[in-house]
């Protein structure tokens, strides 16, 4: 029988939950046995290659690029995994959240004290996704079934939460393992 | 006209003394109800809601209301679990809570009920709203986007220091604190020993120069729930 496939992926994040995967340590041995990674930044493949069992994604939705990537993984993954802080609530990007999108853009690239931009334009190539209005938590784009919050989550968090789930059994997760911080 | 008040909380016979609330009377016979605006020592606010039971079937704030002979009170049904998840998903998305940066957090008093009441995320969308700080004070420094409105700072203040220094200003989603109307922190006579500072169940008022003293794995929410040291007192009368 084919292993279950696991997808990762990091929107507005800053792969420190990608971090945490890595931290499970020789536990990553026991994982390769279990399942196959998919579109993923651990095995570099950039496109689906068919149906996931688990898609972890890690940061919230910055821009156009964050929807459509999240967008993919909702429609190839069984159980979505909001990994991290930023998924959940939107983390450090959010803290722009209060700020309106111009007054951001023209700190960073026009009145910002280490700003060096003699063209006096804020960058607007069509190579460049959009910026949203803010930072949006993945459930507030798609539906997320399971949110480990923390920054980042324990390896144990992501360890014990994927053996369960791979083995059809319900999430439990004891006091220590669900943190915000 | 002394003797103490018969009443069962989630099915155990609790003895309170006269004048005593709900959620007193529960605390020294080692059931604990979960709350954030209430501070043993300070007049009650009934404010949070967190420590709503059934009271006869009627739903009541137990830091206000007294314990009375006969009482049938009910603290840890799954209705009002769910009800207290609800507050604090709605106290999460209505500030700027902030964890993996705020110094608080591992002793912050909200961030311990999601934990002890197991919220992964709030249902509800994130509010994002625009919040001051202010940091004029040479030692203390007051963040509003932490704050849930529970009142302590304002109730230690005027009780306790006898000083007044915090008060409400606005209604519904404008209300917050404010300092001795609308001036800076550094304008009043508040100053680091008072009660109020340290009494602030949040990252909202905070002292300067102290932040992250304690190691991660050794603040008080790392490993024990909030209430853990109610519910393991020698003389509790019910385990979960």
């Amino acid at each position: 029988m084919a292993k279950p496939r696991v997808a990762t992926t990091s929107l507005a994040g800053c792969f420190g939950c990608h971090m945490s995967i890595l931290d499970i340590d020789d536990r990553i041995l026991k994982l390769v046995e279990l399942v196959d990674f998919d579109k993923s930044p651990i095995d570099d493949f950039k496109t689906f290659t068919g149906r996931c069992a688990v898609g972890l994604i890690e940061g919230g939705c910055c821009n156009e690029e964050n929807v459509h990537v999240l967008q993919d993984f909702r429609q190839h993954c069984d159980i979505l995994i909001s990994l991290g802080d930023c998924a959940t609530m939107g983390g450090i990007p959010a803290l722009r959240n209060t700020i309106p999108l111009r007054e951001c853009l023209e700190e960073a690239y026009l009145h910002g004290p280490s700003v060096y931009n003699p063209s006096g334009r804020i960058p607007n190539d069509p190579e460049i996704p959009l910026l949203l209005n803010k930072v949006y938590p993945c459930h507030e784009v798609v539906k997320i079934d399971y949110h480990l919050p923390g920054c980042p989550p324990s390896a144990d968090t992501i360890w014990e939460t994927l053996v369960a789930l791979l083995s059809d059994k319900p999430v439990q997760l004891p006091y220590e393992l669900i943190k915000y911080d | 006209m002394n003797d103490p008040i018969k009443l069962t909380i989630d099915g155990v016979e609790v003895e309170a003394q006269p004048g005593q609330t709900i959620i007193e009377a529960a605390g020294v016979s080692g059931i604990y109800i979960p709350r954030l605006c209430h501070y043993q020592g300070l007049k009650p606010h009934g404010s949070c809601r967190l420590c709503t039971v059934t009271v006869n079937g009627k739903p009541m704030a137990s830091c206000t209301q007294p314990a009375g002979p006969g009482m049938i009170v009910e603290t840890h049904t799954p209705h009002l679990q769910e009800f207290r998840r609800q507050i604090l998903e709605m106290l999460l998305v209505e500030g700027n809570h902030f964890c993996m940066f705020c110094e608080k957090s591992g002793l912050c008093e909200l961030q311990a009920q999601a934990y002890r009441h197991g919220i992964t995320a709030p249902r509800y969308p994130y509010l994002f709203p625009q919040r001051s700080v202010d940091a004029s004070h040479p030692d203390i420094w007051i963040d509003h986007n932490r704050c849930i409105l529970c009142a302590r700072c304002v109730r230690a203040s005027r009780d306790l220091d006898g000083k007044n220094v915090f008060q409400f200003v606005g209604r519904g989603r404008h209300k917050q604190v404010a300092v001795n109307a609308r001036a800076r922190l550094a304008d009043t006579t508040v100053n680091l020993t008072d009660r109020a500072i340290g009494i602030c169940p949040v990252g909202a008022l905070l002292k300067k120069r102290v932040g992250y003293q304690i190691p991660i794995g050794q603040r008080s929410y790392d490993h024990q729930s909030i209430g853990a040291e109610i519910e393991k007192s020698p003389c509790s009368a019910s385990k979960k």
